[in-house]
């Protein structure tokens, strides 16, 4: 190739290069806080993709979990997942998020410049399953109270048992009966109609296990409360004192227990506590097992302030298949209860059904903010997980250690070159400062190549960068060497250039080879960051052997072109 | 200026000593390592990494106690950089959650921190959560890279050089990875994805750097038919010395500058690798070459035949001396 081909060849790679580095306009799509809208806004940027670790953002890997819920076809709901959250995150608005498939069972979200990780992780993995049910009206679990009550003390579950929360009942009655003092209050009213002597005797004999009231009354019906009685409740409304709910909870999931309830009859919580005069409760719910409708009819759905309460509600349309439905059911429990339920808990205290529902309904959201009924809305409108999904893995990075780490990168970097830069014009003077040049179009072909490749420029992969800055010198080391070697073996300056470069090829290419395969393992097992510097390592060494091989060479010839007669060399 | 210019170092004769010097850091090193364990990060192990930036220095026997307190024990907690930045490692998922669940405990970890430093007066710089499952998996899975790495690196050698090369370097190489883990024994260095990637890195650097000297020996024996083995080794490595000297200056120089303003993150990585040019470096010169002596005595190979034996080996012909020749 001669001399004016290999420059052109030189100057379109580093045109090609800077082309892919020169800073263009990049569509991102970004979410307004405040208003929730998303809109797409143009920037300029240099093309050249940040991990997240320089750039701060999360990254999630997840999994179907199905401790709770088995799925029948994991492939499928793996499947469905990755849309359903392809979806949410578009509507969420995220710049740049990737969510793919890893393995058969993992999804990997990665979610750059997030400001708010735990909202973010909220939208992800909220299952958004929509529900309708109608509540109880056979008093079935009030029913079933006393035979639950006796498997548990079958099973030597007393009131006064395992419970590491004795004051549960004193609050319990204390909310009710403020009134009256001491510990004449624990035993003022045990529960809905199961008041009896032996309990207000136990009580008062041990007011610190207040619980023990169960030791004849049970200990389900010492906590559990029908609201309906004491005051405007929904049928199959019940109150248990927020102290109380984990203990209810785990009683309730028995399985002996849960089977004393009648079939056809589910027990579901309410998502929050609500306040009753001085005291936090928890509405537990009998429901009908069978929904009269779920999410997979929604079709829209929105956020909004209702003008009467001030609060925020999300209003949805179902699509026409479900409005006849719902309004089929809606129309035969007129004067009934309906309780909405959002990933099996309770929103708001269930509205009585006042005439037939069609197809828009709303969900009010008591004691929430906007902006959480504008993730439900998001979440809703992209559809139900089909399992819920658990976070095996989570790596977050605030913006601010990005830059952090950027700023310390790009500062050991220009060190690090400064030195190299030294000790090569020292050492191999005008030789040097060609290895130099060579050094420069190393760097700007790697980073070149990243951006063109669309590769991912992290952490790692910078400190690579900075350590290859060091190593990439070597194939030009290995050249010169050998040329100082060829000359003081007597040769002419043209034939030991030529001999050098010959000789020492053998060389660069085995040992760069063996640094590639050595990468392609790294990149092959490693995650993310780890991937970001396998590919910096790979691209650098093509990148140096590139410059050293051809660029170093090309400079070679054109000086001694310009300078034919030279007999000694500057190396 | 030219560095080493003829040397003419005999440093085959020396490979006992290096042998020693080898054995003596990488026994101890591994036994501390078998003693105390490997420092494994979150990553491996599963667990919770949480750096927060606080206002004020954190009080860091109450933020145990908070965290004892909501089930996660035996918790971790340095200051990162200054008083003011502070890790909590938790390797131990709380009682009682999944432990392939990681927010049971991410979020205790957070709730402890609300409580000691109090909600809003910390930012969180980073955290890293993995549950157990996933750790495994990676474990298992850089122990694969690095043992797949050796067999393709030495398969390419086979077909470049002969399986002898191969081996020895393999060999130099194996030194090195066990060496490198004696020195993150002696740091106690956090052993993350991070520093298995320098792990890799510095099986690269090793190899480049025993492949300069074998591609020199490969000539070598061509080129000078009636020189000994040994000779040709040690004229090898001398003619190579102003490479491996110079590559290793500016890589130890870029290295150097890595550690220090690196960063925290990325200062293990830099440290380890800072060893690995030396101990690299050094493996192509003790290690490397005298095992190949060692295995072409034993098994002679086509491209030392002729160089080997006692008659070449004690007298070559034209009665040169076994030694470095200029």
């Amino acid at each position: 190739m001669s001399i004016r081909n290999r420059i052109l060849a030189i100057l379109a790679l580093i045109a090609l290069c800077v082309f892919y580095l020169v800073p263009r306009d990049v569509t991102v799509r970004e979410r307004d806080p405040d208003t929730g809208v998303v809109a797409d806004r143009t920037i300029k940027r240099v093309p050249l993709k940040l991990g997240l670790d320089l750039q701060g953002g999360m990254h999630l890997a997840l999994e179907l979990d199905q401790s709770k819920q088995v799925s029948a076809d994991p492939k499928r709901d793996l499947d469905l997942a990755l849309t359903v959250l392809r979806k949410r995150i578009d509507e969420f608005g995220v710049s740049e998020p990737v969510i793919q498939k890893v393995g058969d069972e993992r999804l990997v979200v990665e979610l750059p410049g997030i400001d708010d990780p735990a909202r973010a992780k909220a939208i992800v993995q909220r299952s958004a399953f929509l529900e309708f049910r109608i509540t109880d009206e056979t008093n079935a679990l009030e029913k079933a109270i006393p035979a639950m009550d006796r498997v548990l003390r079958g099973m030597g579950i007393r009131g006064a048992g395992p419970s590491p929360r004795p004051s549960a009942v004193e609050q319990l009655l204390g909310g009710d009966t403020a009134s009256k003092p001491g510990a004449d209050t624990a035993a003022g009213a045990p529960a809905g109609g199961a008041r009896d002597t032996a309990a207000r005797d136990t009580a008062a004999r041990d007011t610190a296990a207040a619980a023990s009231v169960g030791d004849e009354g049970g200990v389900l019906a010492g906590l559990l409360r029908p609201s309906g009685a004491a005051g405007g409740g929904a049928p199959g409304e019940y109150m248990v004192p927020e102290t109380a709910y984990p203990r209810v909870d785990s009683l309730l999931s028995i399985p002996a227990v849960a089977r004393q309830l009648p079939r056809g009859i589910a027990l579901r919580w309410s998502a929050q506590p609500m306040s009753v005069g001085v005291e936090s409760y928890r509405f537990l719910y009998a429901l009908e097992d069978r929904p009269i409708i779920t999410g997979s009819n929604l079709e829209d759905a929105q956020a909004q302030i209702d003008p009467l309460t001030n609060g925020p509600i999300v209003t949805f349309q179902l699509d026409r298949a479900g409005g006849r439905k719902f309004g089929e059911e809606t129309g035969r429990h007129v004067g009934d209860y309906m309780a909405i339920l959002l990933d099996g808990r309770v929103q708001g205290r269930p509205p009585v059904i006042q005439s037939r529902i069609s197809r828009n309904g709303q969900i009010t959201l008591a004691g929430r903010t906007l902006q959480e009924a504008q993730d439900l809305a998001l979440t809703l409108k992209a559809g139900a997980l089909p399992i819920p999904l658990q976070i095996v893995e989570e790596r977050q990075v605030g913006p601010s250690l990005g830059s952090d780490a950027i700023r310390s990168g790009i500062t050991s970097g220009i060190i690090g070159t400064i030195f190299v830069v030294l000790i090569m014009v020292l050492y191999y003077r005008t030789a040097g400062v060609l290895a130099i040049v060579a050094l420069t179009l190393y760097l700007l072909f790697t980073l070149g190549g990243l951006s063109m490749l669309d590769a991912t420029l992290t952490l790692p992969g910078l400190a690579g960068l900075v350590l290859s800055i060091g190593i990439a010198v070597d194939a030009n080391v290995l050249i010169f060497e050998r040329i100082r070697e060829e000359l003081a073996a007597g040769k002419t300056v043209r034939l030991a250039v030529d001999e050098g470069f010959k000789h020492a090829m053998s060389a660069i290419i085995d040992s760069n080879a063996t640094t590639v395969l050595t990468a392609l393992f790294l990149f092959q097992f490693g995650t993310g960051p780890v991937k970001g510097f396998a590919v910096t390592l790979i691209l650098g060494t093509a990148a140096s052997m590139l410059t050293a091989i051809f660029i170093t060479r090309t400079l070679f010839l054109i000086w001694m072109d310009r300078k034919p007669t030279m007999a000694t060399l500057s190396i | 200026m030219r560095l080493f210019a003829n040397a003419k170092y005999d440093f085959l004769s020396q490979r006992k000593w290096a042998y020693a010097i080898s054995l003596a850091f990488s026994g101890v090193g591994l036994a501390v390592l078998l003693f105390a364990g490997v420092n494994y990060s979150v990553e491996f192990t599963g667990g919770t990494l949480i750096q927060v930036e606080t206002r004020q220095p954190a009080n860091v026997g109450e933020l145990r106690n908070a965290l004892q307190a909501r089930g996660i024990t035996g918790a971790e907690i340095q200051t990162f950089g200054s008083d003011r930045e502070i890790v909590v490692r938790a390797r131990v998922a709380r009682e009682g959650s999944d432990a392939n669940d990681t927010q049971a405990t991410a979020s205790a970890v957070g709730e402890a921190l609300d409580a000691t430093l109090g909600p809003g007066t910390y930012q969180i710089l980073r955290t890293e959560a993995v549950g157990p499952k996933v750790g495994g998996e990676l474990r298992q899975q850089a122990v694969l890279a690095i043992l797949m790495s050796f067999l393709a690196v030495l398969a390419y050698l086979a077909f470049r050089f002969e399986w002898r090369f191969g081996v020895a370097a393999i060999v130099a190489t194996a030194h090195d990875i066990i060496a490198a883990l004696a020195f993150i024994a002696f740091l106690r260095l956090e052993v993350s994805l991070f520093v298995v990637a320098g792990l890799l890195t510095i099986v690269g650097y090793s190899l480049n750097d025993t492949i300069v000297i074998f591609d020199r020996i490969r000539e070598n024996l061509h080129r000078l038919k009636r020189e000994s083995f040994e000779s040709i080794l040690n004229r090898s490595v001398n003619e190579t010395l102003p490479r491996t000297f110079f590559t290793g200056t500016t890589a130890l120089g870029s290295l150097l500058a890595l550690s220090i303003l690196g960063g925290d993150v990325v200062r293990p990585f830099a440290l380890l690798m800072l060893f690995g040019v030396v101990v690299g470096t050094f493996s192509s010169i003790y290690i490397a070459s005298p095992v190949l002596l060692m295995i072409e005595r034993r098994w002679p190979g086509p491209d030392a035949k002729g160089h080997l034996g006692p008659k070449t080996a004690a007298a070559p012909a034209g009665g040169r001396k076994p030694q470095p020749v200029g």
